[in-house]
C-alpha cells in the first residue's frame, strides 16, 4: 500500500500539527494562560497519523488519556480540540471533558477514556453494533502497554476473536506505564505476542514510521472491513516528554535512550525519507508548516476568546 | 372476569418478547440467555433461555445475533452492551446476580453513566441499555447503583410491574439498573396481555392509609402489605407506598404521604448504611420534619455478612413482623 501526494502531505502536516499544538500549550501554559498541555504524545504521533489514515468518518475510533493526538487525527475540528484544552464551552464536549472525555461521535471520534483499558470493551460493543448493521464500518480501539495487563483487554480480545468482530486493537507501546517499564511489567518481548492466545493475528511495528504503521494497520483494517476478523497492532514507539506534563523522566530513564529514541524522530524520518525520494518537495513541507502555524494561532485565539460554560451547562444532563 | 395470571418470570419473557418484536435494535446478550449459543446444528432448538428461564423461547424467535450468549467476561460483554448502545442499538444484557458487580462496575461507573454527557454537544449519543440483574439475600446492593448519577435504578414488585416497567426501561435512552429480585420469581399476579409501560421515577400508593407510611421496594412492598395487615388487626391503618424506582427518586409522594400520615418506616433489604431507606430518612428529615410526630425508623438487612446457612437465612431480612414491630415502636 502507498500512499498518494495529498495524503502524504496531510499525514505530514497532521503530525506537524499535533506536535506544534503541544508546544504551543506548553507555551500558552508558561505564560500563565489559564490552559493546560494534559499527556503529552509528542514522539508518538506517527501512530495516530498512519492509523487515521485508513480510516472514515463513520468508523469509530475510541482513545485513551493519550488523547489529543488521536482526536485530531480521526478528524476532531482543530478549534473544538483547542476549546476543550481550555475548558471553553466552545469545546468538543462543552468544557466539561478536557483531553481525556472530548468526543464528537459525528467525526467518529468516541472518545479518549480516565480508566485504562476501559475503552476496549466499548469497542467490542461498536464493532458488534456496526457487524449487526453490515456495512463495513471498522472500531480501532488505541491503548498503551500498560492497558495490555488489564483483565479488560484480555477479556475483550477473546470476546472480539469468538465474535469475529470488525475492530483493530492498536497498541501503542511507549515503553512505559506511568514510570513503570514494559519488560518489568508485561511477560512478553512483544505485545503483539498475545495476540496468540486468542487466535487472532498480531503484529508489531516501527511506531516512529508513518509509512510502516499506515501499511500494517491499513491490513487490519482491511481485515476487520472484510469480516475477518480482529487484529492486535502493537505500534512500538517513545513518549519525548513525561507520562504528563511536568513529570521528571530522568527519575526511570536514561538520556541516552531518550537521545536513541529522538534521533529516531517520527517527522524527521518521514521529511528525510520523502525528499530523498522525491516523493514530496522541500517546498511542499514548508507551505504545510506555515498552514499549521496558521491553524494553530488561529485556534488558541478562538478558544481564548470563548467563554467559559455556565455552571448549569457544567451539571447539566445528568440524564438524557 | 379475572385477568390472566402469570408468574414473574413469565411476565419477564413477556415484555422483552413484544419489544424485541417492536424494535429490531433490541438485543439481548448475557451468560446462557440463550442457553447453549443456539446449537441448531446439533438438532437442539429448545434453548434453556438463562438459569431462571426469563429470556426463554427467544433465540429461537429472534435468532443467534439478536439473543447471544457471553463468555464468562462481565466487564468485556457489559462494556460491549454500553459500546452497542453509544453506537445506536439498545441492549438488555444480563449481570447474573448483583454481587458480581464487582468484576464489572468500571463499565457502568466510568462509561454507561457518562457517555451521553460527555459526548454532549452536537451530536447526542445516548445509551439506551437495560442492565438486568438478580439480587438475592447474597447481595441486594441497590446503593452502590443509586449512588451514581447517571444511571436509573428500577426494581419491581410483582409479575405485573415487572412488565411495565422492563418496557419503559428498554423504551428509556437512559443505562437503567434492573433489579429483579428472585424471591419474586415464582410469583403469581395478573398481568395484560397487551404492552403496557410505568412511568420510570413515579412510585405507587398500594395501599391508602391515615396513620403511618411504610415504604417498600422490590419484594419489601409484599412485606409491608403484609406487615399493614397485621397492623390493621392492632386498629392502625398504614399506607404502603410501592417505590418502583429507586432512582431518580419521587419524593413528591413520599413527603405528600408523610405530610398526611406523620409516621414513617422505610423497609430495605440491603445493608443498612447509606442505603435508599436511610436516604429517604434524611429526605423526609429534611424536607417534613415539622410533620413527623415520632421519629423515623428505617428496617433494613443487618450490618453483617450474609450468613450461607438456610436455618439462619431468614432471620437476616426484614419480615412482617419486624416491620410491624418498628411501625408499633413510633406510634406508641
Ligand atoms: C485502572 C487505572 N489504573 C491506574 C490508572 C492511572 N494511570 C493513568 S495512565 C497510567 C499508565 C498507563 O500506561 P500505558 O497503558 O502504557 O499508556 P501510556 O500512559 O504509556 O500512554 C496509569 C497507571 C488509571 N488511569 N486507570
Ligand atoms: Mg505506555
Amino acid at each position: 500500500m502507498t500512499l498518494k501526494r495529498e495524503q502524504l502531505i496531510w499525514a505530514y502536516e497532521m503530525m506537524v500539527l499535533i506536535r506544534r499544538l503541544e508546544e504551543s500549550l506548553m507555551d500558552a501554559v508558561a505564560q500563565g494562560k489559564p490552559t493546560y498541555v494534559g499527556h503529552p504524545y509528542s514522539g508518538q504521533e506517527a501512530v495516530a497519523v498512519g492509523v487515521c489514515a485508513n480510516l472514515n468518518s463513520n468508523d469509530y475510533l475510541f482513545s485513551s488519556h493519550r488523547a489529543k493526538g488521536w482526536a485530531l487525527a480521526k478528524g476532531l475540528d482543530l478549534n473544538k480540540v483547542v476549546a476543550e484544552m481550555w475548558g471553553k464551552v466552545t469545546g468538543a464536549s462543552m468544557g466539561r471533558g478536557g483531553e481525556m472525555q472530548m468526543a464528537d461521535a459525528t467525526a467518529g471520534y468516541m472518545g479518549g477514556n480516565v480508566v485504562v483499558a476501559s475503552n476496549l470493551p466499548l469497542a467490542c460493543g461498536t464493532a458488534l453494533a456496526a457487524k449487526l448493521r453490515g456495512k463495513g464500518q471498522v472500531t480501532v480501539c488505541q491503548f498503551g502497554d500498560g492497558a495490555s495487563n488489564q483483565g479488560a483487554f484480555h477479556e475483550s480480545l477473546n470476546l472480539s476473536a469468538i465474535w469475529k468482530l470488525p475492530v483493530v486493537w492498536l497498541c501503542e507501546n511507549n515503553r512505559y506505564a506511568e514510570s513503570t517499564p514494559v519488560e518489568y511489567a508485561v511477560s512478553v518481548p512483544n505485545i503483539a505476542e498475545r495476540a496468540k492466545a486468542y487466535n487472532i493475528p498480531g503484529v508489531t511495528v516501527d511506531g516512529q514510521d508513518v509509512l510502516a504503521v499506515y501499511d500494517a494497520a491499513g491490513q487490519a483494517v482491511k481485515r476487520a472491513r472484510t469480516g475477518e476478523g480482529p487484529t492486535l497492532v502493537e505500534a512500538k514507539t517513545y513518549r519525548y516528554y513525561g507520562h504528563f506534563f511536568g513529570d521528571k523522566t530522568t527519575r526511570y530513564r536514561t538520556q541516552e535512550e531518550e537521545a536513541a529514541f529522538r534521533a529516531k524522530d517520527c517527522i524527521l524520518q518521514f521529511k528525510k525519507k520523502v525528499l530523498e525520494q522525491e516523493l514530496l518537495t522541500p517546498k511542499d513541507l514548508e507551505s504545510a508548516d506555515q498552514r499549521v502555524e496558521v491553524k494553530i494561532a488561529g485556534a488558541m485565539k478562538f478558544a481564548e476568546e470563548s467563554r467559559y460554560p455556565t455552571v448549569e451547562e457544567l451539571l447539566g444532563d445528568v440524564y438524557v | 372476569m379475572p385477568g390472566r395470571e402469570l408468574a414473574y418470570w413469565q411476565a419477564h419473557v413477556e415484555a422483552l418478547h413484544q419489544e424485541m418484536q417492536r424494535d429490531p435494535t433490541v438485543i439481548v446478550m448475557g451468560e446462557d440467555v440463550a442457553g447453549g449459543a443456539g446449537r441448531t446444528d446439533k438438532g437442539i432448538i429448545d434453548a434453556w433461555g438463562g438459569p431462571f428461564g426469563t429470556t426463554r423461547g427467544l433465540i429461537k424467535e429472534f435468532g443467534a445475533d439478536r439473543v447471544r450468549d457471553t463468555p464468562i467476561s462481565e466487564t468485556a460483554f457489559i462494556g460491549a452492551a454500553v459500546g452497542a448502545a453509544m453506537a445506536g442499538y439498545r441492549p438488555w444484557v444480563e449481570l447474573m446476580y448483583a454481587h458480581f458487580i464487582g468484576v464489572c462496575l468500571d463499565q457502568l461507573l466510568n462509561n454507561a453513566a457518562r457517555a451521553h454527557r460527555i459526548l454532549g454537544s452536537e451530536h447526542k449519543v445516548k445509551v439506551p441499555i437495560v442492565v438486568k440483574t438478580w439480587l438475592h439475600v447474597e447481595g441486594i446492593l441497590y446503593a452502590i447503583f443509586t449512588h451514581i448519577p447517571g444511571l436509573k435504578v428500577v426494581a419491581p414488585s410483582s409479575p405485573y410491574t415487572v412488565k411495565g416497567l422492563l418496557i419503559s426501561s428498554i423504551r428509556d435512552d437512559n443505562p437503567v439498573i434492573f433489579c429483579d429480585n428472585l424471591a419474586l420469581l415464582r410469583m403469581k399476579g395478573e398481568v395484560p396481555e397487551e404492552p403496557y409501560t410505568i412511568p420510570i421515577g413515579k412510585a405507587d400508593v398500594k395501599k391508602e392509609g391515615k396513620d403511618i407510611t411504610l415504604v417498600g421496594m422490590s419484594n419489601m412492598t409484599n412485606v409491608c402489605m403484609q406487615a399493614a395487615e397485621k397492623l390493621e388487626k392492632d386498629g392502625i391503618n398504614a399506607e404502603v407506598i410501592d417505590l418502583l424506582s429507586l432512582s431518580p427518586l419521587d419524593e413528591d409522594t413520599i413527603l405528600a404521604s408523610v405530610r398526611r400520615t406523620k409516621h414513617l418506616v422505610v423497609v430495605d433489604e440491603d445493608y443498612p448504611r447509606c442505603s435508599v431507606a436511610k436516604d429517604i430518612a434524611a429526605v423526609v428529615a429534611d424536607k417534613a420534619f415539622d410533620y413527623l410526630d415520632a421519629p423515623i425508623k428505617t428496617v433494613n438487612s443487618p450490618h453483617a455478612v450474609p450468613p450461607y446457612n438456610r436455618f439462619l437465612e431468614h432471620l437476616y431480612p426484614p419480615n412482617p413482623e419486624k416491620v410491624a414491630e418498628a411501625a408499633r415502636s413510633i406510634l406508641r
